[in-house]
């Protein structure tokens, strides 16, 4: 983006520039302090705005029979609240509106990002992170307070042979403190690949023979990224449900 | 955007912005915000709301369910009661058609024996009449056979008295 004026005819790639967190006001060269108002700032704006919209607007009527914007805030609320049940039991329901808050907002987020020339918060590993580790801590303190020092059978599988058990539990402890690495590289790193895929195949397009088929693919790409962005936002969501699992009912 | 490549650029220019740590804390705070922000939106307005819109449609449909049940059941009652209305009215009218019967039957019955009674006086006065005229004709036959005897006996020279006439006559007559 920043320099393309001295790019000439060449291809010019530049499929990271779009994730540069950068000032929204004042000079491009700002230092970015924690307070700075960012182009995050911006976007996470927006993905609040579209919660809202999507969940309290819509439902302003509270009609018996739903409105299109209506079906689609309670078809997110449905969705949401019968996989923590489904996953987590009924105990798990009182954790319901944080799972939602999750949820909602990666999926806002990740569909915010594919508007052309938008920046996709999700894409970044600092958000992600915060949160696949917001979870890892939330469930961890959550299974010790719930089930004392029992919560570490979690990862002494009782329904293997006695010999094998040390092995497992090493094994399962070494998943366990993998889990929140994993939970938040899967986003971050789905949503950069298929932005960075979308600018590299746009650069393409600058090539007049391979235009079309680059224009082709940026449409290809797209609709994998809109399937991608909804399934990276279930995968969060359902991992946070199967971690919460195992902090309510740590017992194989 | 400046040609000039930035400070903040400059650190992440050759690799991934995303790893330029110099922007965490800003991404982390507004993060936080912004899911704080969400959390509540959600937990005081969207999610009691969407709540309540639910069960108040699960109650409308259950009342709904209920009514027509009860609608039902009174349905089916009114046809078992007009079944029943009809199976009694159908029972009476077979009654009184049979009553009916019976008595044009013993109605008929009398008038038929007071007939048979009439025409059986009938017949016996005619046979009466009948044996009458008979006799009456016997009579006559006798008296017009004992003359012509007597006048065949004349005729035929012989002197007959009228007692062995009338005696031969009857005889005849017998036979």
């Amino acid at each position: 983006m920043a320099d393309e004026a001295k790019s000439g005819g060449g291809l010019e790639f530049h499929p990271m520039d779009q994730f540069i967190v950068k000032p929204l006001f004042g000079e491009a060269g700002d230092a970015v302090h924690w307070y700075t108002v960012t182009n995050v700032t911006l976007w996470l704006a927006l993905a609040i705005l579209a919660v809202i919209g999507l969940l309290v607007l819509t439902t302003s009527k509270r009609a018996v029979v739903p409105s299109r914007g209506q079906s689609i805030a309670e078809m997110a609320y449905g969705f949401v609240y019968k996989m923590v049940e489904d996953v987590t039991g009924k105990d798990g329901l009182r954790y319901f509106p944080y799972i939602m808050t999750l949820f909602m907002f990666i999926l806002c987020a990740n569909f915010l990002g594919l508007i052309p020339m938008s920046f996709t918060t999700t894409s970044h590993i600092a958000v992600t992170a915060i949160m696949g580790f917001g979870v890892f801590f939330a469930v961890t303190i959550l299974g010790f307070v719930k089930n004392g020092a029992s919560f570490l059978s979690l990862f002494w599988v009782s329904s293997a042979p006695l010999p094998l058990r040390p092995i497992l539990a090493v094994i399962e402890i070494i998943s366990y403190f993998v889990r929140p690495v994993s939970h938040s590289i899967r986003l971050a790193g789905n949503m950069m690949a298929g932005h960075a895929v979308l600018k590299v195949f746009a650069g393409f397009a600058q090539v007049t023979a391979v235009a079309p088929v680059a224009i082709l693919g940026v449409v290809a790409i797209y609709g994998l990224e809109v399937l991608v962005s909804a399934i990276q936002a279930y995968v969060f969501t359902i991992l946070t449900c199967v971690y919460l699992k195992d902090a309510l009912h740590p017992h194989h | 955007m400046a040609t000039e490549t930035t400070s903040a650029a400059e650190a992440s220019a050759p690799g991934m912005p995303q790893l330029d740590v110099t922007t965490f804390g800003n991404q982390i705070f507004w993060l936080l915000l912004a899911l704080v922000a969400i959390y509540f939106v959600l937990s005081r307005v969207a999610l009691p709301r969407i709540a309540a819109i639910l069960a108040e449609r699960q109650g409308t449909i259950t009342n709904d369910i209920a009514a027509a049940e009860d609608l039902k059941a009174k349905a089916e009652e009114a046809e078992a009661a007009y079944d029943k209305a009809l199976a009694d009215a159908r029972a009476e009218a077979q009654r009184i058609s049979a009553e009916t019967k019976a008595t044009i039957q013993a109605d008929l019955d009398v008038a038929i024996a007071k007939a048979d009674a009439e025409i059986a006086a009938k017949a016996a006065e005619s046979e009466k009449a009948i044996a009458e005229i008979r006799a009456g004709a016997m009579e006559a036959v006798t008296e017009v056979a004992k003359n012509t005897a007597q006048e065949i006996v004349a005729v035929l020279g012989g002197k007959a008295d009228a007692k062995s006439i009338t005696s031969a006559v009857t005889a005849r007559m017998k036979g």
